[in-house]
């Protein structure tokens, strides 16, 4: 909702402040509740994903490797359970992108920023690192405390912080050394990484991961979302009345009094807000906003602050949900007194669901029916065509055949176009006449020089389609590609 | 620069910069302090840059940096490198008989990739780039060859050319019959219109093929062969065929008869080493038109 401001009470800027406000160290208190225990749930399923997929086995047959997701960057393959991909296939990593891109957009629409609150690695791995910095350091009091505290150092808090920066630098190793199995085969690369046989590459790579989970996860944290994610920006676009973000009541949370004097006031049968300014929100919340003063660019809508309340209201007998998943919609019927109302289903979202299930079912169908056999012809350019002495006329192209099975393929290749065209390919010696055949090995390519010649009766016309055709002398498995017979 | 802490706009009531352009002042709205260091620390590591790296020009020579990198030294080691990895295939090229190339796919696909470099080098301003030749220049995806078409002819004609002047170039050459007197000019429109009946093509109205046969017989047989088929142990074409070198039609012919033709295929033994030879001989063997 919005609400009229008077420009004379917005805050003047600070006199000769920087454009970015230094970044004040926010002290989340541990919290436990239903989104807390999510977030668990997800954290615990998104890093068990990202450590330990590339330990999955998935048996492709002999020479082919048998790693269930693999990025093989030197043979240009990329693996993923049962489907293999080669680099002219990449528009399936464009439909990818389409659906997780529309998926965030639908998941905005529906929830606001889920993505941010539950999702994102930045997210994710700075709650891991808040999660050992409690463990050691004590909760928000405790580090607060030691933070603030002028003694010099003791022993027992220099072990405390070098303990601490130490597992967030294992993490960070962890994460890299994660990220760099995705391209080798696993086991392999672990038992050569120990033994100091791995390329360089991948310790660069380990290093830079390392670095950059320590940097973005134990220090920048909440400055990320602020200040480099251009989610926040994007989303704000995005978002419309009915998406259900982390909202403050304050219909019913207004005015703010204490739990004693909201009793007496009760009493006496006059209207008192539900909050009791016990600042449990503020306290909780990772990016350290007060979720009262409305929807926020910082907010990452963890539901954190949900939780915390809903332990307050629970402790003073109040309805829980003072700060809950809501829309703007409901702020404003509700002050005037009317039922809320949610709406999952509006054109917005019937529309991403319905790019979603176009897309994902291209995807799906053109996996499903794709040919591992494939052909790609190119006509010569320089000479096109060529005179022979007997008068016919001869065009050369330059053939590339595909096997993208795993296993070898004899494949025949057959010309169809001009009357009584002969066809030959360089450098092999055909067992039929005008049928030459060669062999393809698996999960390879083989490029071909193929002549064609006609003669000049029967093909009167300059240029006439010839296709060609290959077919696997096995299987039967037929493949074919048509360009032109010209004549010069 | 003025001290801008005492000049306070009145509106805003933030302090300016100073500067003033046509009674308008500029806000004073520092850089972050964070990018401000990062520019300095640019300075700090260009200096270092300077030392480390080949830098500052001097007159005749310039800074070499510390460890004497230099980016034309790393070119020259890796072509070196190449050319090892390189070597190598080439070696096995140049061990391999003609014949046994064409067969391997491996070397084929060297030998034509290879043979393709060279032949844009050193081919392509006569030949063409995909060798479709020219007037007077043969074009190589056909079937018609001067001096054979086998692999062995064909990379003969590479390493020692024709009237190169190279003592095992192919010799032999079409004689001026009009320029020596040998024929008189209605002899020689006699003989042209006689060579175009050989390859079906049609003759001028009151052409006598008695006497052009005569003319023929007594003049051009001696290379040409019976019928005109041509040798190519002289280098003589085929008359009968639909290929010309120099073209077809009568005045092209008659030009031909009367002044001679002698083109000149250079020699290319010294200039390539032999597996490259050998290369562009499967590689011009592969364009299609090789026997």
């Amino acid at each position: 909702m919005n609400r009229t401001v008077n420009p004379k009470e917005l805050p003047l800027d600070d006199d000769n402040g920087p454009l970015y406000v230094a970044q004040k160290k926010v002290y989340p208190q541990s919290i436990s509740g239903t989104f807390r225990r999510i977030k668990w749930g997800l954290m615990a399923f998104c890093l068990g994903v990202y450590y330990f997929l590339p330990f999955v086995r998935w048996n492709r047959g002999l020479g082919a490797p048998s790693q269930a997701v693999l990025i093989d960057l030197p043979n240009s393959r990329f693996y993923f359970f049962f489907i293999e991909l080669w680099p002219q296939e990449v528009y399936y990593f464009t439909g990818l992108l389409i659906v997780a891109a529309v998926a965030l957009f639908l998941m905005n629409s529906i929830g606001g920023r889920i993505w941010c609150g539950y999702l994102c690695p930045q997210t994710v791995w700075t709650d891991l690192f808040y999660a050992v910095e409690r463990l050691i350091e004590g909760d928000r009091r405790e580090r607060m405390k030691k933070d603030k505290s002028s003694d010099p150092m003791k022993l027992e808090r220099i072990s405390e912080i070098v303990l601490k920066h130490s597992i967030w630098l294992l993490i960070g190793w962890w994460t890299g050394g994660a990220w760099v199995l995705y391209f080798n085969d696993a086991p392999t690369l672990v038992r050569e990484l120990v033994t100091f046989q791995a390329p360089m590459i991948a310790y660069i790579w380990i290093g830079i991961l390392t670095a950059t989970t320590y940097v973005l996860a134990g220090f920048m944290r909440e400055q990320v979302c602020t200040y480099m994610c251009p989610w926040p920006r994007i989303q704000a676009a995005l978002t419309d009345e009915w998406a259900l973000n982390v909202t403050y009541r304050y219909d019913r949370g207004e005015k703010r009094t204490s739990v004693k004097k909201a009793a007496e006031l009760r009493a006496l049968g006059e209207h008192v807000g539900d909050c009791v300014d016990c600042y449990q929100c503020v306290a909780v919340c990772p990016t350290g906003i007060d979720i009262r003063n409305g929807p926020q660019l910082e907010c990452i809508q963890c539901g954190l602050c949900i939780d915390a309340c809903d332990n307050v209201m629970t402790k003073i007998g109040r309805p829980k949900r003072l700060i809950g998943y809501d829309n703007d919609v409901n702020i404003q019927r509700r002050q005037e007194g009317k039922a809320p109302v949610y709406r999952i289903v509006r054109a917005r979202t019937v529309a991403y669901s319905a790019i979603i299930a176009a897309v994902g079912g291209i995807m799906i169908y053109t996996l499903a029916t794709r040919s591992l056999l494939d052909i790609n012809v190119l006509h010569d350019r320089n000479p096109v065509a060529v005179r022979l002495s007997d008068g016919s006329i001869r065009n050369a192209y330059t053939v590339r055949l595909l096997n993208k099975s795993g296993y070898d393929r004899v494949i025949a290749i057959d010309a169809n176009g001009p009357v009584n065209a002969t066809i030959h390919v360089i450098g092999i010696d055909s067992v039929t006449q005008d049928r030459p055949m060669i062999v393809v090995p698996r999960d390879s390519t083989s490029e071909l020089r193929v002549l064609v010649t006609a003669p000049v009766e029967g093909n009167p016309e300059k240029s006439i389609p010839v296709r060609f055709h290959v077919t696997d002398i096995g299987l039967g498995e037929v493949a074919s590609a048509t360009d032109n017979f010209v004549a010069p | 620069m003025t001290d801008h802490h005492s000049d306070i706009d009145p509106v805003s009531g933030r302090s300016t910069t100073g500067h003033e352009w046509d009674g308008i002042k500029e806000l004073n709205t520092p850089l972050p302090r964070w990018w401000v260091i990062s520019f300095y620390l640019t300075i700090v590591w260009s200096i270092g840059y300077w030392i480390v790296y080949p830098a500052w020009p001097l007159i005749s020579s310039n800074t070499t940096g510390l460890f004497g990198y230099s980016t034309r030294a790393d070119v020259a080691v890796e072509l070196a490198n190449l050319e090892k990895i390189r070597g190598a295939k080439m070696v096995a090229l140049g061990a391999a008989s003609l014949a046994d190339i064409e067969k391997d796919p491996a070397l084929l696909a060297l030998a034509r990739a290879k043979g393709k470099t060279v032949f844009g080098d050193n081919c392509a301003p006569c030949h063409g780039s995909g060798g479709a030749g020219a007037k007077g220049y043969p074009n190589l995806n056909d079937d018609d060859w001067l001096w054979g078409g086998s692999l062995d002819q064909i990379m003969q004609t590479i390493q020692f050319g024709a009237r190169s002047g190279h003592a095992k170039g192919h010799e032999g050459q079409m004689l001026a019959f009009g320029k020596d007197g040998v024929l008189k000019p209605d002899e020689i429109v006699t003989a042209a219109n006689y060579v175009r009946a050989l390859s079906g093509l049609p003759t001028r109205k009151g052409y006598d093929a008695a006497k052009g046969e005569k003319i023929f017989t007594e003049n051009c047989v001696a290379c040409h062969g019976d019928g005109g088929k041509g040798n190519p142990e002289m280098g003589a074409p085929n008359l009968t065929d639909k290929i010309w070198l120099y073209g077809s039609d009568e005045a092209s012919l008659i030009e031909t008869i009367s002044q001679g033709r002698a083109g000149v295929m250079p020699a290319w033994e010294g200039r390539l080493d032999p597996a490259t030879i050998k290369a562009m001989a499967v590689y011009v063997h592969s364009l299609g038109g090789g026997k």
